[in-house]
């Protein structure tokens, strides 16, 4: 038998208009008690206005092996970055 | 219409108010290091700290009304066991972590209760202190009360211990809702209500905790007191006070 909680992702929204961030995880019985532990255990310097939390087995994740075969061809295609336009004067910082 | 009160009486009931979050807050700060898990620890020593940031408020006050230039501190480190006006439920000890989080549980089902009560006070600092008491209070009171269903409603053995430290402490938690001259000046005076009449709020709000946690409060009517007085405080008290007050006996005015 297994009598470890099960494991939570935490994230947090620190102000209004941001989105949600990852910052850390936890161990709790359940979704309540994880709020309230995320609560104590990340919120204590008034770091947030709002908390998710998801068992962190709900996760589908990309394996660290498949990142050759996901993530370089992208390496090459610097056409797909805004860079190649003149920017006018009058627009000012972008 | 605060100004009429008699000011010894508001003095002891403002040490009744921050004797029981400062030695109550102190025995959970005692956990800090040692909770079964690194969550409960963390959330503990909030808890602890809350209660001290209360009993700095409180006794603050309390300090002033008495007007003899003593301060929060003087008042914490510096009285003795016969002065402290805490009920006994604040000074048992820890026992294992079902019975701490049942103590917190009853108290804190108090605390909102009466500091709920006293935002409305006809004294603007106490209504002040309560409003932001309150806030700290409805957290704590939802943590330990979840704490409790989820222990008491839980495996044969959490259940069993916490059955185990209801009968234990139930016959201290009268002791909130006594009542004598300190608290007859108080209500006239519309400063804050009269204990014995939060028992109905009280009552129904464990009464629901306790029910969906599956346990049942034990019958008989004894209660346990002497503490928010001052007549008759538990042994616990005075070794809790040797471990709390020493560095400042020991190296008196010390800071850091």
């Amino acid at each position: 038998m297994n009598n470890e909680w099960p494991l939570w992702e935490v994230f947090i929204r620190g102000q209004h208009g941001l989105s949600h961030r990852h910052v850390g995880s936890l161990h709790a019985p359940d979704a309540e008690t994880a709020i309230r532990n995320a609560r104590d255990v990340y919120t204590r310097r008034n770091e947030g206005v709002s908390i998710w939390v998801v068992e962190a087995r709900h996760i589908a994740a990309t394996a660290p092996g498949d990142k050759g075969p996901l993530f370089e061809p992208s390496e090459s295609k610097v056409y797909r970055h805004p860079t190649f336009y003149d920017i006018p004067e009058e627009v000012g910082h972008m | 219409m605060a100004g009429k009160v008699d000011q010894d009486a508001l003095f002891e009931f403002l040490l009744r108010m921050g004797d029981n979050t400062l030695i109550l807050g102190h025995r959970v700060s005692e956990w800090c290091g040692h909770a079964p898990v690194l969550e409960e620890d963390i959330a503990l020593a909030n808890t602890a700290l809350d209660l001290i940031g209360q009993t700095q408020m409180w006794l603050g006050l309390a300090g002033e009304v008495e007007g003899k230039g003593r301060s929060a501190d003087d008042l914490a480190f510096l009285r003795d066991a016969w002065d402290f006006r805490n009920v006994l439920l604040c000074e048992l000890p820890n026992g294992d972590f079902g019975q701490t989080l049942m103590r917190q549980f009853l108290f804190d089902a108090w605390a909102v209760v009466m500091l709920g009560h006293l935002m409305r006070s006809s004294e603007p600092r106490v209504a002040e202190i309560a409003a932001k008491a309150s806030k700290e209070a409805a957290y704590h009171v939802e943590r330990s009360g979840g704490t409790v269903v989820g222990l008491g409603d839980g495996t044969e053995e959490s259940h069993g211990r916490m059955q185990e430290a209801l009968d234990y402490l139930w016959s201290y938690a009268g002791e909130l809702f006594e009542s004598d001259a300190v608290d007859q000046a108080m209500a006239a005076a519309g400063i804050a209500p009269d204990p014995a009449g939060l028992r109905g709020e009280y009552d129904a709000l464990v009464g629901r905790v306790l029910g969906e946690a599956t346990l049942s409060i034990p019958e008989g009517a004894y209660v346990h007191k002497g503490g928010r007085d001052g007549r008759m405080h538990t042994e616990h008290l005075g070794h809790l006070l040797t471990s709390m007050q020493w560095l400042q006996r020991a190296y008196p005015g010390a800071e850091w």
